[in-house]
């Protein structure tokens, strides 16, 4: 199994440790409860390090993330980030992914999931046609999120870049806790508020940084989180889960993600969603909160109030801000509508559920 | 982690305590922590006459789901209706306020046959 510089912090702390995407990941340390409710109402520290990053660098680095991407990265200016598909040919996502822009037209990163790494280089190396630059520092790189509302409080002390006033999707370069070149993101998939930050795995890096933020952060109630409050916070606020709710065999639009599929390009899967998007989807990605009791399933089949398949749960759990149990499913585009009541297979019972709209939770 | 010396437990982390031929389930202190917060424990087998190790009950936690099993043979008089709407106290009580069912077994000189505390801690390598 593969470690991350914080691996042995994690341990240290008495995290519960699991294997994911090939590494050594803490999945809770104080219990997912907690940890949910620290990101929502305070901060925390998620070590997301497993991530993958490329550079991609020269003339033809925005071609060529322009032909293998649905967002339109020609509108990002330095300093600005996207979230953005890898689409194949037939429609589907070979993985979602932040595209940074760190010198227009010339030095761009895209962060993949880490179960995704090589999956993506082949993808993308294969349409490098023109040769753009293309370097994998998914190894050497750190990466930090500290998320909630006060997380930006907690960091702004460590350095002289201006995180307070960060505005989402954007992101500076800087001194950080001593460390130099360190960048800063106002994103996160938490729907809390926060920054990611990145630096390279050089010298003491990852201690100092990981040391400093728990000096400044730990007075004032930051905790460490693992992936498990990383999936609740993320489900409710409807964010998808590559091989969850979107896979190789789903397509942006039928996810709900049309608003980052942008027709002004060409790209790998442009005509094929074109095409899709005149003809409509036959099934869309929905988001249902259960009436009765029962926590809906990665897999559990969703069924009408006839009792036929009507499509299958990808994401559920019970939503540790909502007190209710929440899931998403692709469902056949006629029984898609808000409100429509659908029944959840659990244990070969059929539990009521309603289709609701997407965030589940919105931040105050 | 806590594992009574006066319980008898199964390899699937169940404990059991028996008072005539009363027999009172939960899950043990091990299960709790390694199941993280449960969130909602799902019992529809009362008055079912059931055989050992058959699934009496699901228990959910955030993140994953798990199946009762009964250890004993018989049938199912009654469970911890408590839980319905304080399933957390299976994590904060498990030999406790967190138990889950009593059952009237067939044959109480089967107790004696699962395992004890010592046997069952070091099944869980504590």
């Amino acid at each position: 199994m593969k470690q991350t510089p914080f691996t042995a912090k994690h341990i240290a702390l008495g995290a519960k440790m699991a294997e994911f995407a090939g590494y050594n990941m803490p999945i809770s340390y104080s219990g997912i409860n907690d940890e949910h409710q620290a990101v929502r109402t305070n901060a925390g520290i998620f070590d997301v390090s497993h991530m993958g990053e490329f550079i991609l660098k020269g003339e033809h680095a925005l071609d060529l993330i322009q032909k293998v991407t649905s967002n339109d990265a020609s509108k990002l200016t330095d300093g600005k980030a996207q979230y953005s598909c890898l689409t194949n040919e037939n429609g589907g996502i070979v993985d979602d992914l932040l595209v940074y822009c760190i010198e227009q037209n010339k030095v761009y990163m895209l962060v993949v999931n880490a179960s995704n790494i090589e999956k993506d280089w082949e993808w993308i190396r294969r349409h490098n046609s023109n040769n753009a630059e293309m370097h994998n520092i998914s190894d050497k790189t750190c990466l930090l999120a500290i998320q909630g509302p006060n997380a930006t409080k907690i960091l702004q002390p460590l350095t002289e870049m201006d995180i307070l006033d960060l505005k989402y999707y954007t992101f500076s370069k800087g001194k950080f806790a001593g460390v130099d070149n360190v960048l800063v993101s106002a994103t996160g998939y938490t729907g809390a508020g926060g920054v990611e930050i990145y630096f390279e795995d050089k010298d003491d890096n990852a201690e100092k940084i990981w040391d400093a933020i728990l000096a400044a952060g730990a007075p004032k109630g930051l905790k460490p989180i693992g992936l498990g409050a990383r999936d609740t916070l993320r489900l409710e606020m409807g964010f998808c889960l590559y091989g969850n709710d979107i896979d190789d065999f789903s397509t942006p639009l039928e996810a709900g993600l049309g608003w980052i599929t942008k027709f002004s390009k060409p790209f790998t899967a442009s005509e094929f969603l074109a095409k899709q998007k005149s003809n409509g989807v036959e099934k869309k990605l929905v988001g249902f909160e259960m009436i009765e009791k029962g926590i809906p399933r990665h897999d559990y089949m969703i069924r009408d109030n006839e009792g036929n398949l009507i499509g299958r749960v990808t994401s559920g759990t019970q939503a540790p801000s909502l007190g209710k149990a929440i899931g998403m499913g692709y469902v056949r585009i006629d029984q898609a509508m808000l409100d429509n009541e659908i029944f959840i297979d659990i244990r070969d019972k059929n539990i009521r559920a309603r289709i609701v709209k997407m965030p589940f939770y919105n931040q105050p | 982690m806590n594992f009574p010396a006066n319980l008898r437990y199964t390899k699937d982390h169940e404990w059991i305590s028996l008072e005539g031929d009363i027999a009172t389930i939960g899950i043990t202190d091990f299960a709790q922590g390694e199941l993280g917060d449960i969130v909602y424990v799902d019992i529809d087998t009362i008055g079912q006459h059931l055989a050992a190790e058959s699934v009496f009950g699901t228990v959910e936690a955030v993140k994953t789901v798990s199946d009762l099993y009964l250890p004993l043979t018989g049938t199912i008089t009654e469970k911890n209706s408590s839980l319905d709407n304080a399933p957390e106290k299976v994590n904060q009580d498990p030999y406790g306020d967190g138990w889950m069912i009593k059952m009237k077994v067939d044959d109480p000189a089967d107790f004696a046959n699962l395992l004890d505390s010592a046997a069952y801690q070091s099944l869980t390598g504590a």
